[in-house]
């Protein structure tokens, strides 16, 4: 059995200046994961490594990290895809680091309850009467973005968000679209206006580098898009929500 | 010294913790409500439920049939009373969740739809595809942020609770990312902070799941109940654990031994695929032992077969299914059966509460797996779970609420508590031991010992043995030296505070394994093959006695309409 050199960022504010590279040897497993390597140091080598993991099932959303410069979710990539190359495994890019490979992510826990992530309605409905009915035609229209797991891979792989932090950013946009796009939902025009108060909504340019890193089938970038339209016609309802006058 | 301090404060953000804080927040609009969590709330475990949560929903089901299964299936040591305010209140549960914006999958008429599921006779399991503790918990956790007066303190790890004067008035906790202890005075505490799988080598859970709310309770006084009985879920992917969902029988899956047979037959002929848990993984053991097993690198292993299903159903049912296969085992499942064996799952044990979720000990609550409400005795129903997060989550956080108003807790000097408990922090753990024993080390061997003595089915010896082991294990733990004795982020530090939990319950659970010595629902002794209700038709209480020792004693279930009677599908 083979080894594979695994190069990590350790990164502790106690003691280092600045974020370092290690190396370990890791045997190499058919099947297992790239966390399984992460877990393998732990374990066997060195004990004060620190990332943050739980499902392991590609669900939780927690072991995002950068594998060889690419925002992945260790425990849905197998290390024989890196059996040639080596692996070097970083903390995920445009956030600052806490610790080794652990991230600090909790301006994306403000922006997303900025965008108000709930059903808003005018009227509630009382228990008693039942449920909303709703078609599967019309869950077609917000499932896909009701499945991100918050897991931060889309902010890692945003150019927009790289530059500018005050972007709200692809997985909260989607999920107010998430909302916007619910039948038993009633709260666009209450979300419209943090929406297209983002200023970078204007500067993302549809790269997709969001949609193509999502590792649960999300499209962000078809959110982004969406919402430029509602809030360029959302012109009508006010200037206020409009600073850069619908130019896109 | 200033605390932060708070009416309700919620150990836990998975679904019951989380419907506990929208329920407190809403029943006292004034109050000030805290989720403390050692991880984010969306990552809780509830992410990893896949089939389903059961209600009696539809027209031709009752809440009588919902409570006789749950209770057959509890092999008749579920509290009846209970049972029956929880099928009562499930509809509304999920109904509040529709409300909520739950994507439950519907049927062709807009209603939400129901599935098949293990030990329920009619279609009462309500799922959101097979992603439906994903959905349950982002859909709670979105829903929370709505609410002003819900705080959280996100990567804090609570290491004890504070009990002043009788009562329970807050906890320690230690915030991950400086390291820094902090008291955080409360006037109820409620612990819903799941179940301990990881007490298991092989087990569904992530590796979360330490138990750490059952050991609180039990260090702050608090009894624990039924903790001998674990749920060995029957379709694990052999070589992580991966749970395969019970959904996937409940939609048509065949399990088949490698004679080709639906080997069920022979053990549940009435309900197939769909008998209960605890028979199902008992039979793929029984099987293993007469050589009908597939052989492969992770021992034996049944086949769970779809290929009938067809693609439309798989794809819109068991989507997530499909991927896992995909992802973990290089197949898919349209064109292959997937490999599957016993697998840890589920406890039904836990911190001994009455129907509020009330533990003995004033201001302090529980709710969800890391509790026993008395809801699944021996035996859970697949699908209960997600449901009893939702209705004892909902209770526990009314009641808290209105405890807090009713008893606010007041000058209570936290400084000295807080000393003592950063002291023991440091002297145990962070001080250089000169030990020699490593936290995963020690956590392998517990792990492989739990697989071995305390699995599927136990035996005088082998829990025996298992008791002894643990206790070298405790010893041994006193000795560790960990590597990192730094401040942020020390997941070295957080591995040992869980190991040192675990390895209690861990005691815990083999001691009420031994004393019951009958075979019950997911408590399978070889050497005891028959339940004995004249000796325990009751459930296994443990208590710190004094001297720290457990000590065990027997409760009494309560009967309502439903008298035992042979458990047979």
């Amino acid at each position: 059995m083979s080894d594979v050199k695994v190069t990590v960022t350790r990164y502790n504010p106690d003691a280092d200046e600045a974020p370092r590279l290690q190396t370990y040897d890791v045997p190499f497993k058919e099947d297992w994961v790239v966390l399984d390597a992460l877990n393998y140091i732990k374990n066997k080598l060195d004990g004060s490594l620190s990332y943050r993991w739980s499902c392991r099932m590609g669900i939780c959303g927690s072991c995002g990290m950068s594998v060889n410069g690419v925002p992945k979710l260790t425990c849905s990539v197998h290390l024989r895809d890196y059996e040639k190359t080596g692996l070097k495994i970083e903390p995920l890019q445009n956030f600052p680091i806490i610790r080794d490979l652990v991230i600090d992510m909790d301006d994306f826990m403000l922006k997303l309850k900025s965008v108000k992530p709930w059903i808003i309605r005018q009227l509630e409905q009382p228990l008693g009467a039942g449920e909303f009915l709703q078609s599967n035609n019309q869950i077609d229209h917000y499932r896909q973005f009701s499945q991100c797991i918050n897991c931060m891979l889309c902010y890692s792989a945003c150019p927009v968000y790289g530059m500018e932090n005050e972007f709200l950013g692809p997985a909260a946009i989607a999920l107010a679209r998430r909302y916007n796009m619910d039948s038993r939902d009633e709260g666009a025009a209450d979300r419209l206006p943090v929406l297209a108060a983002s200023e970078g909504i204007w500067e993302c340019t549809f790269v997709g580098e969001c949609s193509a890193v999502c590792p649960k089938g999300v499209d962000p970038a078809k959110a982004i898009q969406q919402t430029k339209f509602d809030s360029t016609n959302g012109f009508a309802l006010g200037a206020l929500l409009m600073p850069f006058g619908g130019s896109k | 010294m200033d605390f932060q301090s708070y009416d309700v404060l919620i150990v836990g953000g998975g679904a019951a913790g989380l419907r506990a804080a929208i329920a407190a927040a809403q029943t006292h609009p004034d109050s000030r409500i805290c989720i403390i969590s050692k991880v984010y709330p969306m990552r809780s475990h509830t992410v990893s439920a896949e089939g389903g949560a059961a209600a009696a929903l539809r027209p031709e089901d009752s809440y009588d049939n919902h409570a006789f299964d749950t209770i057959k299936g509890s092999d008749y040591i579920a509290d009846q009373l209970v049972v029956e305010a929880f099928v009562r209140e499930a509809p509304l549960e999920i109904i509040q969740m529709e409300h909520w914006g739950c994507p439950w999958s519907r049927d062709p008429d807009g209603k939400i739809s129901a599935r098949p599921f293990g030990g329920m006779t009619t279609w009462r399991t309500c799922f959101a595809a097979d992603k439906s503790g994903f959905h349950i918990l982002h859909t709670l956790f979105q829903t929370s942020l709505k609410y002003d007066n819900i705080a959280r303190l996100d990567e804090f790890f609570v290491t004890k609770l504070l009990v002043d004067r009788g009562r329970c008035v807050g906890a320690v906790a230690m915030n991950q990312r400086s390291g820094r202890m902090d008291a955080i005075q409360a006037s109820s505490v409620i612990l819903a902070a799941g179940g301990n799988g990881r007490i298991y080598a092989f087990s569904t859970n992530g590796q979360i799941c330490t138990g750490d709310g059952m050991s609180l309770a039990y260090q702050a006084g608090v009894n624990l109940k039924d903790m001998e009985f674990v749920q060995f879920h029957p379709t694990g992917m052999p070589s992580t654990g991966i749970l395969i969902t019970e959904a996937v029988r409940g939609e048509g899956g065949y399990l088949i031994n490698n004679k080709g047979e639906r080997f069920l037959k022979d053990y549940v002929p009435t309900k197939m695929e769909l008998g209960p848990r605890d028979i199902i993984s008992r039979a793929e053991v029984l099987e293993f032992e007469k050589g009908n097993g597939f052989e492969g690198e992770y021992g034996n292993y049944m086949h769970l077969d779809v290929r009938h299903l067809g693609a439309d159903k798989i794809n819109t049912k068991l989507p997530f299914m499909r991927e896992l296969g995909l992802d973990y085992l290089g197949i898919d499942i349209i064109d292959t059966p997937i490999p599957v064996r016993p697998v840890e799952h589920y406890m039904m044990g836990g911190v001994d509460v009455d129907i509020s979720g009330a533990t003995s000990l004033p201001g302090l609550y529980s709710a969800g797996e890391n509790a026993n409400v008395g809801l699944n005795g021996g035996n859970r129903l697949g699908s209960n779970s997600l449901t009893e997060c939702l209705v004892f989550g909902a209770a526990a956080g009314r009641a808290a609420a209105e405890f807090a108003v009713s008893a606010k807790v007041t000058g209570t000097s936290l400084e000295a508590h807080l000393k003592d408990e950063v002291r023991r922090i440091e002297t145990t753990w962070l001080r250089d031991s000169g030990g020699k024993e490593k936290v995963a080390d020690l956590r392998e061997e517990m792990q492989r010992t739990m697989d071995e003595g305390v699995g599927v089915f136990r035996t005088e010896e082998s829990l025996k043995a298992t008791i002894e082991k643990v206790h070298e294990l405790r010893e041994r733990v006193k000795n560790v030296r960990l590597d990192d004795r730094g401040r942020v982020f020390n997941t070295d530090l957080t591995g040992a505070l869980e190991l040192d939990f675990m390895l209690e319950q861990a005691q815990l659970m083999a001691i009420s394994a031994l004393e019951r010595r009958e075979s019950r629902g997911a408590h399978a002794r070889r050497d005891y093959p028959d339940r004995n209700d004249e000796k325990y038709l009751s459930n296994t209480v443990v208590k710190r006695g004094a001297d720290g020792q457990p000590e065990l004693s027997y409760t009494p279930i309560r009967i309502t309409k439903w008298q035992p009677a042979a458990r047979s599908y």
